[in-house]
């Protein structure tokens, strides 16, 4: 609970400004697999002094510098894998939306996996379930009877 | 024992409201820094003072020092630089000024105004010192060792106000600043 | 002295509230006819009272009361009367009286529409939305007040320029209707386990009100989609921001509802589940109030965010929520189905369903919370976002819509594999072909994504085709119900949503580029001639306007991109010109002036963008059509006529 005073302010400048004001660079590149590379490694890597953005759609001065050092290093001829690095060896795995598989993350990247095989098994028992039940004795369909005490209510009145 | 399937709802939520909670007590906006143990990343930059005279942080080595990223137009460094000239004055403690993305001029004219804590402060115009050391934002101050590794990484403002930030608190930086004198 | 009246008709509708929620819960009880009586006229007053006080409140605006704080800092005296009202949701105090406001609405709707509903039943319906109302009311008046006074101030800060927009002025009251409308059927769930009674009945009730609760919220999120879109400039429509993820996991849920409740009416089966899921969908409504306002997540819609009010709506969720979850803990047992189908049958294809679409919802909370789960276990901050969700949305919802498709066409009850397959044999054939082709002839290059995309929407529109067909089949025309509509609908608006978003995703094209009046640029086979550059000045405003002349082969338009600097900010705005069609957008914005009257200009080539918009605003038309079957208007009449013949006894229920 402890606030940053030095944030307050900055985030309220933040907030007014972020999203309003495109500035955008016209880079120019040599091939269009490293423009392609570029705008990947813009989308993915985050704005770390806006509310939530990617460093693409921030015009936040940090944001400018970081795409400044994305082209030079994408001119260079480096992969989107060692662009990506050298933006977390300065500033953590915080950067990238796409969090990396380690053990910290495995739950959030096995997880809708999970889920998923948690559904299946629930289904299974379900539809196991069902299956003994016709099979062993069965119970009067409840809807058939309510449908038919309906049917009855209506015929009195 | 199989009414207590129905229990799982409200259990797995139980759970997400204790998250929940945590999460109140949580910054999720502060970036914690990667270069903590690792060696402070080289630089060479000229001096705001002495234009024609360079510094860099490998001068440092063998000392316990601070490199206190600051600015003119940072509105929260005013609040902090008294406690970093404190420390420099009445601690002994070596303090070197990472001018970040200032006019020199500017930066000259507030510290005369505010002090001059600095052993000596370098010039950052262009934000690549900054950006090398992880800098999202200003003040941020970084506690190097004799052996040139960063061992804390400050974010925000030194205090020293209860009601602040502990891990920014100046006597806990004193404390851990001459703990590393002793290594 | 307006405000005031505001003030105090809110602490009014306050204390109505809590008589609205003791005294019907308590009566249906133990019982007490006169109690329960209480819930409509009750639900009446409070929707008298909030009215009263959002008035005050817009009056306040419009008026340019600058004493009144919450005015001060979201309006000023040049803002234009339409954002003067709009800004009464712009910020947390008023958007928080919106939201009382809505509750209300929904309260008096209730009250008005419910004559076919046994009166027990509609006093626990309006008592626990008289819970709710409490809630937050006493959260506006104790923490967030907007009636708050200050000095009378020359001038107000403004409304965020970004506010000032038409679309983004009617999102939340849109998305508000659906967000807080699914309290109805989440009372309705309350009520049934309350009075432990859940049949047929129940879910016929409860549909109509699920239904439009959720056209609602699909239009609200396609509005802030569309916004987004249009305003903001980076070409997206979407961004699994934490606060878009709040708005989007009750509609998931809610859809899941839908399709339960309709197997619950029809079958009586899934009653457990229906149950629970309508707990869930209002759950992520009021998680959602949770996320946005207390500063747990980070994202650009936040409110101003305060931990402490953040312990509050926490509080409140324990109560409503646990609470609602220990009484289906206690009763989930007594109201559980006991109605057969076959593992293929129409059931079994809607619970695949709702099971899919709520590990979605799960895959969707997971990576929205997870941050604060790694930030707790001492790891530091993370950062998930869109590569991470559009992954996983992908690999869940493709199979998904394909059985939407087959589910559709599968027997109540009982089917077999021979059956749906003959039934499917030729959509299945066609969608493969038509995605395969389409992708290989018709886009600038194959993709697999898009053969897919098109495939899947192909396959939705055949196999509801046939539905179709099959329905002609055994009756007229005219004699189909409306309900049916509301399905095919919805289910087609699915299909266009499907192509849009694959569409558009593989085959836009964007360049920013530096262009100085004179020239042009080639992007997508169109020509985009840059012309000129004038000064312009609006009521709030001042900046410069483009005009870039779009060609090709005859076709011919001129976009305005304009930059905007408000009096009240310093910080320049973008406002995109935008040629919107139905295969394609073109979009052009202004950058910086880049000197000697060059621009940085960026351009957007997007393809069927506009699909993704028509898809929703299609599935919002479908869930319209659901909500007004005749039955529902049938069941009112004849309540209305029975309550005429025969004379009323106390405490009768249907």
């Amino acid at each position: 609970m402890y606030r940053l005073a030095y944030q307050l302010p900055l985030l309220l400048l933040v907030l007014l400004s972020a999203p309003l004001y495109a500035v955008f660079e016209t880079y120019t590149f040599e091939t269009p697999e490293q423009e392609r590379i570029y705008k990947k490694l813009t989308e993915e890597l985050r704005c770390l002094v806006c509310q939530n953005q990617n460093i693409a759609g921030s015009n936040a001065e940090l944001a400018q510098d970081l795409r400044k050092k994305a082209y030079e290093q994408v001119k260079q001829g480096k992969s989107e894998n060692e662009v990506k690095t050298w933006m977390v060896d300065r500033y953590g795995d915080f950067v990238l939306y796409s969090p990396p598989v380690k053990g910290t993350t495995m739950f959030l990247w096995a997880g809708p996996l999970i889920f998923l095989l948690i559904a299946f098994v629930v289904l299974w028992r379900i539809g196991r379930a069902r299956r003994k039940q016709t099979s062993e004795t069965q119970p009067v369909d409840e809807h058939s009877l309510e449908q038919a005490r309906h049917m009855l209510e209506n015929k009195e009145s | 024992m199989k009414s207590l399937r129905y229990l799982i709802p409200l259990l797995i939520f139980a759970a997400l409201l204790a998250l929940m909670l945590k999460g109140l007590g949580q910054d999720p906006k502060e970036v914690p820094s990667p270069l903590v143990g690792k060696p402070a990343p080289a630089f060479t930059a000229q001096q705001l003072h002495v234009p024609e005279k360079q510094f860099s942080a490998s001068d440092l080595k063998g000392n316990v020092w601070m490199l206190n990223v600051w600015a003119s137009w940072c509105f929260s460094c005013r609040a902090e630089h008294e406690l970093v000239t404190r420390m420099a004055r009445e601690h002994g403690i070596t303090v070197v000024g990472l001018n970040y993305k200032d006019e020199p001029a500017d930066a000259k004219a507030w510290l005369r105004q505010f002090g001059n804590p600095y052993v000596t402060s370098v010039m950052d115009q262009a934000g690549d010192i900054g950006i090398e050391y992880g800098v999202y934002g200003v003040p941020e101050s970084f506690i190097i060792d004799k052996s040139g590794v960063i061992r804390r990484k400050v974010i925000g403002p030194i205090n020293d106000s209860p009601d602040e930030k502990p891990q920014n608190s100046v006597e806990q930086l004193l404390a851990f600043m001459s703990k590393l004198e002793t290594e | 002295m307006i405000p005031e009246i505001g003030h105090i008709a809110l602490i009014l509708a306050l204390g109505i509230a809590l008589i609205q929620a003791f005294f019907p819960l308590a009566g249906a009880q133990l019982g007490i006819t006169s109690w329960m009586r209480v819930a409509r006229p009750a639900a009446n007053l409070q929707m008298l009272f909030m009215l009263i006080a959002f008035g005050s409140l817009m009056y306040a605006f419009i008026d340019f009361d600058f004493s009144v704080k919450y005015v001060a800092n979201h309006s000023n005296s040049k803002l234009p009367l339409l954002y003067r009202i709009s800004a009464v949701w712009g910020g947390h105090e008023g958007s928080l009286l919106l939201w009382a406001s809505i509750l209300a609405v929904w309260g008096f709707a209730v009250s008005l529409f419910s004559r076919s509903i046994p009166d027990e039943m509609v006093a626990r319906v309006l008592g626990v939305l008289g819970l709710v109302s409490i809630g937050f009311m006493s959260f506006t008046l104790l923490t967030s007040n907007p009636f708050e006074r200050i000095p009378m101030q020359a001038d107000g800060a403004d409304l965020n320029p970004l506010l000032q927009d038409f679309g983004l002025a009617i999102h939340p009251p849109m998305l508000y209707m659906g967000y807080v409308g699914l309290v109805v059927p989440f009372a309705f769930a309350i009520a049934a386990m309350l009075g432990g009674r859940l049949d047929a009945a129940w879910a016929r009730w409860s549909r109509p009100w699920t239904n439009i609760a959720w056209l609602f919220l699909t239009i609200g999120i396609s509005l802030g989609s569309w916004w987004a879109y249009y305003e903001l400039g980076w070409g997206g429509w979407w961004f699994w921001d934490p606060v878009e993820n709040a708005s989007f996991m009750p509609w998931l849920v809610a859809t899941a509802l839908m399709h339960s409740l309709a197997v619950t009416e029809k079958r009586g089966a899934f009653k457990a589940w229906t149950v629970l899921l309508a707990i869930f969908a209002f759950s992520l409504s009021l998680l959602g109030t949770f996320l946005v306002r207390s500063g747990v997540l980070t994202s650009v819609h936040a409110f101003a965010s305060d931990p402490e009010r953040g312990v509050f709506i926490l509080a409140f969720l324990a109560i409503v929520v646990g609470g609602s979850l220990a009484l289906f803990a206690a009763r989930g047992r007594s109201i559980r189905s006991y109605v057969s189908f076959n593992l293929l049958s129409r059931e079994s294809a809607l619970l695949l369903n709702n099971v899919l679409l709520v590990v979605v919802t799960f895959m969707v909370l997971l990576g929205t919370v997870y941050p604060i789960i790694h930030n707790a276990f001492g790891w530091g901050n993370l950062s998930v976002g869109k590569p991470y969700f559009d992954l996983f949305f992908v690999i869940l919802t493709v199979p998904l819509a394909i059985a939407l498709g087959a589910g559709q066409l599968l027997r109540w009850k009982r089917d077999s594999v021979t059956n749906l397959f003959s039934k499917v044999r030729t959509a299945l054939i066609i969608s493969i072909l038509a995605g395969v082709s389409a992708a290989a002839l018709l886009m600038p290059k194959f993709s697999l994504s898009a053969a897919l995309g098109i495939g899947i929407g192909v396959w939705i529109v055949c196999t509801t085709g046939k539905s179709i067909r099959e329905q002609l089949a055994s009756r007229s025309f005219a004699a189909i119900p409306r309900g049916f509509w509301g399905m095919t609908f919805g289910h087609i608006g699915v299909a266009f949503f499907a192509v849009g978003i694959t569409l558009t995703s593989v085959y836009s094209i964007e360049k920013d580029i530096r262009l100085a009046p004179g020239e042009s640029y080639e992007l997508g086979g169109f020509n985009f001639a840059f012309d000129k550059v004038n000064e312009i000045t609006g009521p709030n405003y001042s900046g410069s306007r483009g005009s870039i002349t779009i060609t090709r082969d005859g076709f011919e338009t001129v976009l305005h991109p304009e930059k905007r600097t408000y009096f009240s900010s310093s910080m320049p705005m973008t406002e995109a010109g935008i040629d919107a069609g139905f295969t394609r957008d073109l979009f052009v914005a202004l950058g910086e002036p880049l000197g000697d009257g060059a621009w940085a200009v960026r351009l957007y080539h997007k393809p069927f963008i506009r699909w993704i918009w028509l898809g929703t605003i299609i599935m919002a038309l479908g869930g319209f059509l659901a909500a007004t079957d005749k039955r529902y208007l049938r069941m009112a009449s004849r309540a209305r006529r029975q309550s005429r013949q025969t004379p009323v006894t106390a405490g009768a229920t249907a």
